[in-house]
């Protein structure tokens, strides 16, 4: 028991003596995980993508090619592409504008009791399975769901009709339509907008907004020039979770919307029943580059600058 | 004497609590008013009533003859600095302080014009392209001053503006901002906790207590004639006098109130038990008990200085003797 006890003093002495050797052995696992298994099994991916396929073998060809990439802009694949990155944009400018109101109500007037149950309310969502929400969504926005039904009660069903009429973002039902694919985006992201933006306008000083208007900023001109970009980096770091989460989801637009495919669709068909694993690396590295872009001209723009 | 700004009958409360509780105050356009009072009085309260951060529970606020109710704080003819100074952190010195020019529509390069010009007069002609986090707390608190300025107010409320600086340079920026306003000539309305202050900087002093104004005076009237034990205790800590001590001088059942400098060591006179002795620099303050009574008196430079146990005679002129018909 002494002996133990000893030389654990003389462990701890050691390392309060030697505080370098201290940060070395508490950094050291994380970063042989990030390091070896996260970034590896990255450069693996991005190290398939320059391989191709054999068209008439399906086998594998291991030399480096762009040939892969090139076949991301076919039509086919590139309509993929597109079709999810406006979807991410949409749903991202939509949980923004959603997430903004709730996220300064929580900053500015919720105190205490209503604190909790603002927090309750927004993580509540994320408690629950994310299969059983996307399932309950299919049920509320079907044909024969609530959503139709409270239409056909206030004698609107004219007007969803007309709406779902419209190419492209309309269909036969709305949980069948890229409109039901983007709700359920909304929907499930929104947690990941509501938070970050709530915690950056947290640390607006009270005073800052009363010193905009004492100098005679109208309510939108505080808004515009001191709340907004204060608040950028939690809208920035929101953006990123809902861009992101959205590029890759898979499950969402299978099990709601039209049978056009998402870029996680794609890479979940061509690595699986296709086999094509460098076209699905290939489609994978698409949201990377698409972060690294929008991260980059984030940047440019100063949307850090208040950091 | 035209009226700046009158508040008649205002109260503000929040739920039971009356932080300000049903005031009347009259400043005069030019002038420089003082609100002095220990935290919690209300005074920083009035200050945002008048600026438009809170709207009074009942009573009327005029600025410049105008009823200020409903007329939002960004259209009120009045500019604050705050407390914490609230610069803009995402934006440089210049751009702070031309913000009220921006936002009124001037164009870039004139607004830059009188931004600079405004940092001039606070002598921080240099610092326009410097970010706020780069300046000291000095420095931040003439920004907040020449962004305050610089959309030519009719009155400019300050906040506690000197509370967060060091004694030099609080004693700097005193004879700056009393300087400053005798040039400008605009109302100045100065919230502060600090007597010295008040009473060194103000044409005129409004004493708060527990949501109420005890006495408004000029700065002779609220040191030399306080009218409450209240005002004498903390404007300049005076010895206060209960009824019993002053009877046997006066004949009258009333507070009275002493200053300390009024007391001296006298051959004949009161006998007092020094209790504690402390060195000022310019002055000794000594602490007595007369009978019950406990004061301090202060001995000027050179004067022979008792050690505390000692037992002393000391004497006043009874024209120092201010009494106080409030209780």
């Amino acid at each position: 028991m002494s002996t133990l006890s000893g030389m654990l003093t003389r462990i701890s002495d050691t390392l309060w003596r030697k505080p370098n050797l201290l940060i070395l052995l508490l950094i050291l696992p994380p970063a042989l995980w990030l390091g070896i298994i996260y970034l590896g099994s990255l450069f693996a991916l991005l190290a398939q993508s320059f391989f191709s396929i054999d068209e008439f073998s399906g086998v594998i060809k291991y030399e480096l090619t762009l040939k892969t990439y090139g076949e991301l802009f076919r039509p086919s694949n590139f309509d993929i592409i597109v079709r999810t990155v406006v979807m991410a944009i949409a749903v991202t400018i939509g949980a923004a504008i959603i997430g903004f109101p709730v996220a300064y109500f929580a900053a500015r007037y919720a105190r205490g009791k209503w604190k909790a149950l603002f927090y309750l309310g927004v993580m509540m969502p994320l408690w629950s399975s994310y299969l059983v929400k996307v399932y309950s969504w299919k049920l509320i926005l079907a044909k024969e769901g609530i959503l139709n039904w409270m239409f056909e009660t206030l004698r609107l069903g004219w007007l969803l009709d007309a709406y779902l009429s419209i190419p492209i973002i309309g269909g036969n039902s709305l949980s069948v339509s890229a409109t039901g694919t983007f709700l359920v985006f909304l929907y499930v992201w929104l947690p990941f907008m509501i938070l970050p933006i709530q915690a950056s306008l947290e640390r607006v000083p009270h005073t800052m907004l009363e010193a905009s208007g004492d100098l005679g900023a109208r309510p939108y001109q505080t808004f515009r020039h001191v709340l907004l970009p204060l608040a950028l980096p939690g809208v920035i770091a929101g953006s990123i979770f809902t861009f992101s989460l959205t590029l890759g989801d898979y499950i969402i637009p299978q099990i709601v919307g039209s049978s056009r495919r998402f870029i996680g669709q794609a890479v979940y068909a061509y690595q699986g029943t296709a086999g094509n694993i460098p076209l699905a690396a290939a489609f994978a590295v698409v949201p990377i580059i698409l972060m690294a872009l929008y991260l980059w001209i984030a940047k440019r723009q100063g949307a850090f600058d208040a950091l | 004497m035209t009226s700046a700004i009158r508040l008649s009958g205002v109260s503000r409360h929040y739920g039971a609590v009356k932080a300000v509780d049903n005031i009347d105050l009259d400043i005069a356009e030019g002038e420089f008013f003082a609100m002095l009072g220990p935290s919690g009085s209300g005074k920083t309260t009035t200050l945002r009533l008048i600026a438009g951060f809170e709207r009074p529970t009942v009573g009327e606020i005029q600025i410049y003859g105008e009823v200020a109710q409903g007329i939002p704080p960004y259209k009120r003819p009045v500019n604050t600095v705050f407390q914490d100074y609230a610069l803009f952190p995402h934006l440089n010195v210049r751009d702070n302080v031309a913000y009220g020019l921006m936002v009124a529509g001037v164009a870039k390069y004139a607004r830059h014009k009188s931004a600079d010009d405004a940092l001039e007069m606070v002598a921080l002609g240099a610092y326009g392209n410097r970010s706020p986090s780069e300046l000291s707390g000095g420095q931040r608190q003439r920004v907040a001053l020449a962004r305050a300025l610089v959309n030519k107010p009719k009155a400019l409320l300050l906040d506690e503006p000197l509370g967060a600086l060091d004694l030099k340079l609080r004693e700097q920026m005193q004879e700056e901002l009393k300087a400053l306003q005798r040039s400008l000539g605009i109302t100045f309305v100065f919230v502060t906790h600090d007597q010295g202050e008040a009473l060194s900087m103000a044409d005129r002093v409004a004493v708060f207590n527990e949501g109420r104004i005890v006495q408004i005076g000029t700065p002779e009237d609220i040191y030399y004639r306080p009218e409450s034990p209240f005002v004498a205790d903390f404007v300049g800590s005076s010895n206060v006098l209960p009824p019993r001590f002053v009877a046997p001088f006066i004949g009258q059942q009333v507070y009275g109130s002493l200053r300390p400098e009024a007391v001296y060591l006298a051959d004949q006179g009161h006998p007092a038990q020094v209790t504690s002795v402390s060195f000022l620099g310019t002055a000794t303050r000594v602490s007595i008990t007369v009978g019950d009574v406990a004061m301090t008196m202060l001995l000027p430079k050179g004067a022979a200085i008792p050690k505390a146990g000692d037992t002393v005679q000391v004497n006043w002129d009874d024209a120092d003797l201010h009494l106080m018909a409030a209780p």
